[in-house]
Formats: structure tokens, sequence, C-alpha cells
């Protein structure tokens, strides 16, 4: 359900309608920025933001933060594997 | 009257040079009148430029002898082509038309040799439009080192047919000995391809329009009768051979398993994508393996010859990407599986139809 | 791709794996039965065929894919109301590729093509828009489909066309809700789940706030979670941890994506649009209450089934599907009757073979070695299809 994949805003094409186009690896479309648009976040501040995209709307706005926390989090736990297998293999 | 009989035109001397003033075709340049002969003489024969061509009898006419010095069977074969739109980045329907056939010879171990060229034309068709296509192949032509030596054209009424349908057929003539027979792979072979996969299915897609995306993705289309060569060469105990078109890599590896009855284990890994025919791929969920090339084989080899013929493909134009995707195994029978990205295994299986873009 | 190829490492997987694997020795239902972990989306069910995750994990942990594929569960009744629209005349039909293969009661979007409506693709309702802006002549109708997720798009694509006053447009609107739906789901009596891997996407719009009764009311732990492999995989050892704990909560762990909240804006222009339908028909689940929404009165104007006469008749599922059962994980696909026999991709008999998300045509297409794995045993590695086809 719900292909969802990340872009990055690269244009505002149409202010006013809240609309710009997106970059996924290379292939570029008009997509509505209306969900990642608010009073905290007005349209000029997309330039360069990586979204969510779903059937031609941005959707999220995605957080690098969290997402490298994630990935600290996933490289942390290897090494943590690997010092428990460490610890086993020395009491063997 | 025999071709001994009657001496060729020397190249590029015509019997009767007719012009085509018209900018679109009309229904009577299908009626077999003097408005047909125009239009014969001026965009196709005048176009392809050869001597067989340019008799304009109602048959090409090859002397054995010659086919017969290069091998010991003929390779026959036929394709239609419809492509909308008819022009895209990398390529168009003529060179596609070109290509294509001289293709399915090449794979088959024959060194291609001469085409026919059918069109179908839709009444309102401009004439730069086909003019364009013929140039086109007439170049692709050229390339491939095959002749356009005999053709056809009919008209039918605007809204009958869109645009502009082209049939090739080709022939060619298959090295003597060699038998190339996807029933022969062996567990224990290597799988090849010669370089990115999914450009052209992607290009067309992009081309279309209707789905508003841009990119640079530019159709691969190419003749490999010069790869092949290259190939056998190099290799001459290659398995088989088979253009990756419609249905892509996947149904290719899925015909030669149940052909041989083993499984074509592929590395996820290994596969050659482009970023953007990867990015396409995300945003339409769609699977690149089963994207349509116009330049890409897949080749079984022996595991022992697979280095000589990845090095013989790499020493070609056409072949400067080519790279080993996979093994075949014993087990499962008759199926594709490929090792994915993340370690775990799934099948690889035809398609049912046309991939669709999804939401889902 | 950023965002998406560190998220499918499989150095990364490798220590996970090793971790879920520890989690399983700890866990007390495992000694008994499998863990059986729904992932209530397709999108996930997608994920895990594609990249063999069943195969990689411990034995002893049991997906049972949910119902979250909204074009498999779309009944067959409103699949021919899609069908007569599309067969209006003067009407320019406008569908995801999703919907084109899906079969009525008589035939598909496809074949209704073949035989001469004018039905076309797009990628996003705003294209369906353009269509009708450049076609005035013409009746555009969209084919309006999915869960939380995909409304805000069409709920925004109609706020634009009322903007705009673009008359030629109306929706088929057949968006439905996930809550309910997994609510159902766990008021069956027959229900082994231990807990939940939540739809990202869906998220993404509702937060994950609605999903609190789960945990308090059914004492499920449930675990928002992303699309990629190791999103999936992370999912499910917070969720192992959860249990080993003896923790029941609703966790997030595609936060990258997903805030709390949810998206105001989405949130509001569904609000605006759609109201509630008292129920909503679901193929292979029957009737659901408030499970799906319907355009309010205020946009009549752009709701297809008010603007022509749709006969919204109502089609039973064909009586051998046993899609009920595997969307409860009473029984795996392989299990049922007609799986690669009478019900095939090609000729797709239940709402699970329908779409390529549906848990039985991801068996029938990807199912591989991996899926020795039934009940619980492995045996000899074979094809996820029945072999009599050949």
């Amino acid at each position: 359900m719900c292909l969802g994949i990340p872009g990055q805003i690269i244009e505002i094409s149409d202010a006013e309608n809240l609309c710009g186009i997106v970059n996924v690896a290379g292939v570029k479309r008009e997509i509505n920025l209306h969900c990642v648009v608010d009073a905290e976040h007005p349209v000029a501040t997309c330039l360069g933001v990586w979204v969510l995209i779903h059937v031609g709307f941005a959707m999220s706005r995605i957080d690098e933060a969290e997402a490298v926390r994630t990935l600290q989090l996933l490289t942390e736990l290897g090494e943590m594997q690997q010092e428990f297998e460490a610890m086993q293999r020395s009491e063997k | 009257m025999s071709v001994d009989a009657k001496p060729l035109p020397q190249e590029g001397v015509r019997r009767r040079h007719g012009q085509l003033r018209d900018t679109r075709i009309t229904l009577s340049h299908g009626g077999g009148g003097k408005a047909m002969r125009d239009l014969i003489d001026d965009v196709f024969v005048g176009g392809f430029d050869n001597a067989l061509l340019a008799s304009l009898d109602d048959q090409a006419r090859i002397p054995l002898a010659e086919l017969a010095a290069g091998g010991d069977r003929l390779a026959f074969t036929t394709d239609s082509y419809v492509v909308d739109p008819l022009f895209f980045p990398g390529a168009d329907i003529g060179a596609l038309a070109v290509n294509g056939t001289v293709n399915d010879l090449a794979v088959g171990g024959a060194r291609p040799l001469f085409l026919s060229c059918s069109v179908i034309l839709e009444e309102g068709l401009e004439v730069a439009t086909l003019r364009r296509v013929v140039r086109s192949m007439k170049a692709a032509a050229a390339v491939a080192g095959v002749a356009v030596v005999t053709g056809d054209t009919k008209v039918v009424p605007r809204g009958s047919a869109d645009k502009l349908f082209i049939n090739t057929a080709g022939i060619g003539v298959i090295r003597a000995g060699l038998e190339l027979d996807p029933g022969a792979v062996r567990a224990g072979d290597v799988i090849l391809v010669n370089g990115l996969l999914g450009d052209h299915g992607a290009a067309v897609l992009n081309a279309r329009g209707d789905l508003a995306l841009e990119s640079d993705i530019a159709s691969d289309c190419q003749a490999l009768s010069g790869l092949i060569d290259t190939l056998l060469e190099a290799c001459p105990t290659v398995r088989c051979l088979r253009d990756a078109t419609r249905g892509g890599v996947a149904t290719v590896l899925n015909e030669f398993a149940l052909a041989c009855g083993l499984c074509l284990h592929i590395d996820e890994h290994a596969l050659p994508i482009r970023e953007e025919v990867k990015g396409l791929c995300e945003i339409l969920g769609l699977d690149p393996l089963y994207l349509a090339n116009e330049g890409k084989l897949v080749a079984v080899v022996p595991a022992d010859g697979a280095e000589t013929a990845l090095a013989a493909m790499r020493s070609h134009p056409a072949g400067r990407e080519a790279v080993r995707i996979g093994t075949v195994h014993a087990t499962p029978q008759a199926t594709v599986v490929m090792g994915t990205l993340f370690g775990g295994e799934r099948i690889v299986d035809m398609l049912v139809g046309e991939q669709l873009p999804r939401i889902c | 791709m950023k965002y998406v190829d560190e998220f499918r490492d499989p150095d990364k997987a490798r220590a996970l794996l090793q971790a879920i694997e520890g989690l399983v020795a700890d866990i007390e239902i495992c000694r008994r039965r499998p863990l059986q972990i729904m992932e209530v989306c397709g999108g996930h069910t997608h994920s895990i065929f594609r990249y063999g995750l069943e195969a990689l994990l411990p034995e002893a942990i049991e997906f049972v894919h949910g119902p979250g594929c909204p074009v498999c569960v779309l009944p067959m009744g409103r699949v021919d109301d899609s069908l007569v629209l599309a067969e209006h005349p003067g009407v320019i039909f406008t569908t995801f590729g999703d919907a084109m293969r899906v079969p009525g009661s008589k035939k598909s979007l496809l074949q209704a093509k073949a035989e001469g409506a004018d039905v076309r693709m797009v990628y996003s309702p705003l294209d369906a828009l353009g269509i009708a802006k450049a076609n005035p002549g013409k009746e555009v109708v969209f084919f309006a489909l999915g869960f939380e997720t995909t409304m805000p798009s069409t709920a925004m694509t109609v706020l634009q066309a009322e903007r705009e006053r673009v008359a030629n447009f109306s929706v088929f609107c057949n968006h439905i809700t996930i809550i309910p739906t997994i609510k159902a789901i766990l008021d069956s009596p027959e229900l082994t789940l231990d807990g939940f891997l939540g739809p990202g996407h869906v998220s993404m719009v509702i937060g994950t706030a609605p999903y609190r009764f789960i945990c308090r009311h059914y004492r499920k732990p449930l675990v928002v979670a992303g699309f990629e492999p190791l999103d999936i995989l992370q999912s499910i050892w917070m969720l192992l941890r959860q249990l080993v704990e003896g923790r029941c909560e609703v966790e997030n762990q595609y936060r990258r994506v997903v805030a709390d909240a949810g998206n105001d804006p989405a949130l509001r222009a569904v609000q605006e649009v759609f109201e509630l339908r008292e129920f909503f028909e679901w193929r292979g689940l029957g009737s659901i209450d408030h499970s799906g929404v319907r355009i309010r009165d205020a946009y009549a104007a752009f709701d297809a089934e008010r603007r022509f006469s749709v006969p919204n008749l109502e089609i039973a599922d064909p009586n051998s599907c046993q899609c009920g059962e595997v969307l409860k994980g009473m029984i795996k696909p392989r299990q049922c009757k007609v799986f690669g026999r009478a019900c095939t991709p090609e000729t797709p008999l239940g709402a699970l073979m329908v779409s390529s998300e549906g848990a039985c045509a991801a068996y029938y297409n990807y199912a591989g070695v991996q899926l020795g794995k039934v009940g619980g045993q492995r045996s000899e590695p074979a094809r996820g299809r029945a072999r009599d086809r050949s």
C-alpha cells in the first residue's frame, strides 16, 4: 500500500499554487507541496528539502537527524553484537 | 529473368528519379499510381540508396553462392515495430526496426545480411517524419552492415493505424557448425549481460509524457551483430544468446530456465542498472528486470570460458559495461532465482501481462 | 539513492538479525509456537518478499500478511460500478495502474479499454484534473483508491478543482480507513496475533495516536515501520524487545518520515472533503463499519456517484475463496483450497491474488526457496506456486 519515495525539492515552480520540482535519482517531476508547507515552514524554505513523495504530492519532510539517529543506532547495535561475540569467544 | 542475365545497376544509379512534393501522406500515396511511385522513388529508394532495391522489382534476388560462402544455414526472421512516440531519446522507430531484426538474427549466431522494410502509413502522416525515419533506418543499416533490399508501402485511412508501423524481415547466414541452444546450458555455466539494463523501456515510458517525468535516460537501441562476432570469435563455446527486448532480462532468463530445466541464479548486486532507471522504477513501482532493452543480450557461457567471453565483450563498444550477473544451478528446476541485495532469495517469474505503474 | 540505499545495507542487517535471534530465545511464546506478527500494509508484504526477509528471520517468527492493499480489498461490486462509469459515453475514466487488471464480475478496466472505453492511467489525481482541463467537452472521472495515505491527494485535488471551477471533473471515491479494519481483525475470535507492524505511510498522515487502543484494549504491541528492509527488521527487533520486556506500546521506528502528530494540512484537507460512511464492503472481509469515506455534500458536484447513476450492486465473494482466513492469519496462502489452481495472478478469484501487493500474489510470484517454511517447519525448497500448472 502507498508507494512513497524520497526526493529532493530542487525548484519552486509555482509558489502561489505550492508546486515544486523534485529530483529522484535524476528523474524530475512537478509535485504539490501543500502538505509540507505551513506557517512555520513557508514555501520558500522548501528548496533543497528532502520529502516523501506519494502520487504527485510531497507528504512529509524527511527528518535528516532522525534518519542519522536510526542508522547510528543500527551501527551501535552491530558493534555491540561484535563485542558480545568476542566475549563469547574468549569465554570458550 | 535471372541475376546473371540482367547486370545490376551501379550503386546510386536510378531508373527514374521521382520526386515527392507533398508534405503529408494521402490515400493516393498507397493507390498504386504515380503518387505512390514518387513516394517510393524519392523516400525509400533515394533514402536506402542501394542497387538491389533500386531495381524496383517485386523481389530482391540474391545469389545463393554468395550466401553459402558465409555459413551452412540460413536464418530468417520478422518483427513488427509499433512504438509511441515515434522518436524518443536515443533512437526512433526506424533504428528500432533495423536493430531489432538484426539482433534477432545475430543472437542465433547468424551474420545479418539483408532486410525488408514494409511500412503501413496513416493518412495525414507528415512526409518529413517519414523521411526522418528512413534516414535513421539507413544509418542503422550502415552501422550493422546490412542492406534494405525490398519493401512495401500501404496507406490506411486516418484512425486506422497510429502514424506509422514498420515490419522488417531479415535474413542472415549462420556460421558453419555453430549451434546456439538454451537447451545446452549446464549447471555451473555463467550468465553474462553486455551492459546497463532497462534504458530503452524507461526512455520510452518517459518520452510518452503522460507521467510528466523528466530525465536524461536514452534508449540503448543498437545492433549487437558486431559484438556477437567478437564474442563468438573469442569464445566459440558460448551456449546461447538472446536479446532482452520486451519483458526484459527476467523474461529471457525464464525462457532459458524452461529450455534447460535448470535454475538460473542471478545476483541482485551484480545487475548493472543506471541510477535514473532505478529512480524511475522506484517512483512508478516497476521492476527494472522486466523493462525492455533494444541493445542488450543475455549470454550463457561455460565457466571456463567466462573470463575470455567477458573480456571480448568489453573490448567491443556495444559491450563496454558487460558483466557477469549469475550462474546456473541444478535446482530448483526450471526456475529463475535472485539472491537479493539483502542476502535473501526470491523467485523471478514471468510477468502475467505488461508491467503497469502502481501507487500501492 | 539517499534515504533508500542506506536502509538496504546488508551489513547492518546482520547485527539486527543476530539481535533478533537472541531475543527470540528469551520469548516464552516461541517455545510453544511461532510468533505471529501482522504487517498491516501491503507495502511491507511487498518488501518482505522482494528482499526475501522471511528466509533471513528465525523460523520462530511468522508474518501474517494483513489487509493493507486497497486494490485487493476492493469488492467486485465497486469494480463493476467503475466499469459502468468508464463505459459511460463521453467519459474519460482515469485510474492508477494498480486498478487496471482488478477483475469485476465480468471484466476488468483493461478489458473495458480494449472494448473501446476511454480509460487512462495516471500517476497522480492532479494529472486526472489536468486531463479534465484539457478536455472540456468530456467528463473526466478519477477512480480514487487507497488508505489515508492517498486520501489527502484526492481531497486536495477536489479542492483545487473547486478553486479553479473545473466543472467536468469528478471522483469515484473508494477510499478506505485502516483503523476500523484492524479493529475488526482484532475482534475475530480465532486470532492469535502477537503484534503489529504499523503502516508507515498511513501513519505519516494520521500520526501514531490512533493505534493506542490496540495496546490498551487488545494488549498487542505495535511498531510503526518504514518500508526498506532494515526498517522492517528494526521494527521486528523493537517489537520483540517489547515482548521480552513485557511492554505493550505504540512505538515509531519510521521517525524520519512519521511525526507522531501526523500531517496537519493533509488531515485538514481530508476532513474538509470527506466524511465517514456508515459501512464499507471489503473483498475477503465483508462489511466493516465506518471503514470508508465519501465526499461531503458541500462537494457533491465532484462526486461521480451522485453525478452519474452507478448501480451500486453488492456481489458476494466466490465461495471457494479463503481470503478472510488468510487475512486473519488462520491459514497461509498455500493452504487455501484454490491457491495456484483456480486462483492465480492471471485469473484471480480472491482479493489477495489481485494485486502484486496481495499476500497470495506475492507468494505466487516471489515465493521461493525460503517458503519451504509453512506451518513452522522448513521443507524441501519449492516454489511458492502449485506445480500442477506446468
